[in-house]
């Protein structure tokens, strides 16, 4: 009964969230609007190397070359081959899970900090690689490529922003369900038995080499999409966009926000839009030093990530309800 | 019975009250401006790979405190708001929109970087919204046909490759020309100019072209296919740490060509000493500005109004750093664009205004270097001088080059 009464709960809440999102671009100003709309986009990417790095154990530094390739591959779509945004979006996640199951296969071999150095090397040579002369024709080289931004269909009377961000919701919401579903079933359990005991795991029967490669594409694939997104919303891709940082910062994001936490991708997604313009806003001298304060700031008071704080919290709000509820119940007995 | 002496009062009165009502009907602002305020935005790396041009923009700020101190321009302070974007297009898209939609600033000035600026060429051109002074030496900020939102601040690194192309023609007109390179569109700017400048000479004189990725650990390689070639002339366009690689190589292996050395790479502090002074005599290149640590400018009332702006205004920061200069310069250049606004402030006035500098005369430029600029050309800064290195100094000679 009490787990029927938490899943209830649960579903309203985010039947909230869902509601709040949807109603955001029709109350706040176009350049919110965008940039909530890039932690959508970063939302996307963090879930897939949630599921990689948070529910499968698999440490990866290079996700940002998996965001540069679907980035990428969206850019030259439209800018070439004049292709509509919308299905450069499917087109970048599938590149990206083949060359994240590609990349998987060997990586599998190693472990722990030898797959975090290899997946790092990936990330590293992402922005020499986009500007090499022989893809130079196709990526533009330094220069990047311009996108268009594309207008509202069928006619509605929204802005471009607008449009872009309902968009954006859309397939994050799809890729959120595809995820939640993914993680809640066998799939799901493999990956989390592979983490804590890979040993048992293959004794159980599972195929550990198959669920890990899997995996490892999947978490392409959300970073290849995300990838897509963020290129058509930003307008441009130039390989000064996908420094290795940029796999970093993912990193910092998915550990912020709490590992193996589908909700905590998006407060993981909220602190890497929003902390850097903050640190910005404080300190135009040492930003980065503001920003290291922030996660140190982060790390001690909420060490499960925001979403183990928000759990924990959450604990002791139905904790104190239900003790009040037995006094209450005694009282009248 | 009116005096003739109060009859010239009354036509003064009334020719001033005309004046006054005549600028008070002109009064007309675009978003951004009041009677007391100008919002000006612009973005720079003060955080991630590039944050040591940070710099300029803190000098930038400093400048206009100064501005306000003395009272604003026409009676307006002046609000620069400069955001950090870490040298990333994405955030450079994030930080400009800031600006134009929430800040609502009335133009944006010394916008730093290339890739960043390219980012934003079309956004604010689609937008209406002055992208001046835009902080690279990219030759694309200059095209007013299809971006005359935009235009550029720095010598363009084709124009200054003119300059190089025109002394070989002029004084070593049988030369045989290397060239090294960094691989990206700074690197090919600058051998693309040199070739138009040469002309139909180009294929005949440029005997070996080498190219390095400015990840590469050191260029010895390159500089030693290029010595093999025979070339007498020796055309460097390396960022700092290359460019003094790059002589100290040369002179190791006994090379000793007529050497040419971008403007990117002259300072002597972060260039020439690491690679030896006694092996960079004779090296050549192309200034425009005036160097703080350059002696022969110590009794310059220019550099002395620097150094007092600086002292005051920048007292941490480094005074031997060059690219408070630059700052120093884009933030006056502002300040000039924007008195010859007068009360008109609307954003295609600043463009109008932007469009028509003549023979300008800005402080800390080199003399006789001058800012012209019309509707058809978008580039403020088209000449240098040439000056040798003779082991303390750039030593200028000969007259300014260019436009």
């Amino acid at each position: 009964m009490g787990g029927l009464h938490a899943n209830r709960t649960r579903l309203i809440l985010v039947a909230i969230v869902v509601l709040l999102a949807c109603a955001l671009p029709f109350v706040l100003s176009s350049y919110r609007v965008f940039q909530f709309n890039l932690v959508m986009v970063y939302a996307i990417v963090l879930l897939g190397l949630n599921m990689l790095t948070g529910f499968n154990g698999q440490i990866s530094l290079g996700h940002g070359a998996f965001y540069a390739i679907g980035a990428y591959v969206a850019a030259v779509l439209m800018d070439h081959w004049g292709i509509p945004y919308w299905l450069t979006v499917p087109a970048a996640g599938v590149v990206c899970f083949v060359a994240g199951f590609l990349f998987g296969l060997p990586a599998l071999r190693l472990h722990g900090h030898y797959l975090a150095l290899a997946t790092f090397a990936l990330g590293i040579s992402m922005p020499q690689i986009l500007k090499y002369k022989g893809l130079e024709e196709w990526t533009g080289g330094v220069q990047g490529i311009v996108i268009v931004k594309p207008q509202a269909p069928f006619g509605l009377n929204i802005s471009q922003d607008q449009w872009l961000y309902l968009f954006t919701l859309i397939v994050a919401l799809l890729m959120f369900w595809l995820a939640w579903n993914l993680l809640r079933g066998r799939v799901g359990r493999a990956m989390v038995a592979i983490r804590d005991h890979p040993i048992a795991a293959e004794a159980m029967g599972i195929d550990v080499a198959a669920v890990k490669t899997l995996t490892f594409g999947v978490s392409a694939l959300y970073a290849g999409v995300g990838g897509a997104l963020g290129a058509i919303v930003v307008q441009f891709v130039a390989p000064d966009s996908f420094v290795a940082l940029v796999s970093i910062t993912f990193l910092i994001g998915i550990v912020i926000g709490g590992l193996a936490s589908i909700s905590g991708v998006i407060y993981g997604a909220l602190f890497i839009q929003f902390v850097p313009n903050i640190a910005d806003d404080i300190s135009k001298a040492a930003p980065w030093a503001v920003y290291g304060l922030f996660l140190l700031a982060f790390i001690f008071l909420a060490p499960g990530g925001v979403a183990g704080f928000m759990r924990a919290l959450w604990a002791k709000l139905v904790s104190i309800r239900a003790r009040k509820r037995q006094r209450a119940q005694t009282l009248e007995s | 019975m009116l005096s003739n002496h109060n009859f010239k009062t009354l036509i003064l009165a009334a020719f001033v009250g005309a004046v006054l009502t005549g600028c008070g009907e002109q009064k007309r602002y675009d978003q951004g401006v009041s009677d007391d305020e100008i919002k000006i935005g612009s973005t720079n790396p003060y955080s991630g790979p590039a944050s040591a041009y940070g710099t300029i923009g803190r000098a930038e700020t400093a400048y206009f405190d100064m501005i306000n101190e003395q009272g604003g321009i026409n009676g307006r302070k002046i609000n620069f708001i400069s955001l950090d974007d870490g040298y990333s297009p994405p955030r450079t898209v994030e930080q400009i929109r800031k600006l134009v939609e929430e800040e609502k600033v009335l133009f944006l000035a010394g916008t730093l970087g290339t890739p960043t600026n390219s980012a934003i060429h079309k956004y604010v051109n689609a937008k209406g919204v002055p992208h001046i002074f835009v902080n690279t030496g990219a030759t694309k900020w200059g095209d007013p046909q299809n971006f005359p939102w935009t235009m550029g601040f720095n010598l363009s690194y084709r124009n200054e490759s003119k300059i190089y192309a025109q002394y070989i023609l002029d004084n070593k007109p049988d030369a045989k020309i290397a060239i090294l390179y960094q691989n990206d569109d700074y690197g090919k700017d600058y051998v693309h100019g040199l070739k138009n400048g040469l002309g139909d000479n180009a294929d005949t004189m440029i005997v070996a072209e080498a190219s390095y990725e400015v990840t590469d650990p050191t260029i010895d390689s390159q500089i030693i296919s290029l010595r093999a070639s025979g070339a007498d002339t020796f055309y460097n366009v390396t960022t700092p740490k290359f460019a003094a690689q790059a002589i100290r190589k040369a002179n190791d292996i006994g090379w000793k060509p007529l050497h040419l050395l971008n403007n990117v790479s002259t300072s002597v502090g972060t260039v020439l000493e690491p690679a030896g002074l006694e092996k960079s005599v004779g090296l050549i290149t192309a200034l425009y500005l005036k160097d703080p640590v350059d002696p022969q400018w110590a009794d310059n009332a220019d550099m002395k109004a620097y150094t007092e702006w600086f002292n005051k205004y920048m007292p941490d920061g480094n005074i031997n750093d060059v690219f408070n200069v630059n700052g120093y310069i884009i933030a006056s250049g502002v300040a000039r664009v924007l008195e010859a606004c007068g009360d008109d402030l609307r954003r295609e006035n600043i463009m109008k205004q932007m469009a028509s500098i003549k023979n300008l005369q800005v402080p800390m430029m080199l003399p006789g270097i001058k800012w012209n600029t019309s509707t058809e050309d978008f580039f403020l800064i088209e000449s240098a001088q040439l000056a040798r290195f003779d082991g303390k100094e750039w030593a200028l000679f000969g007259d300014v080059i260019g436009n």
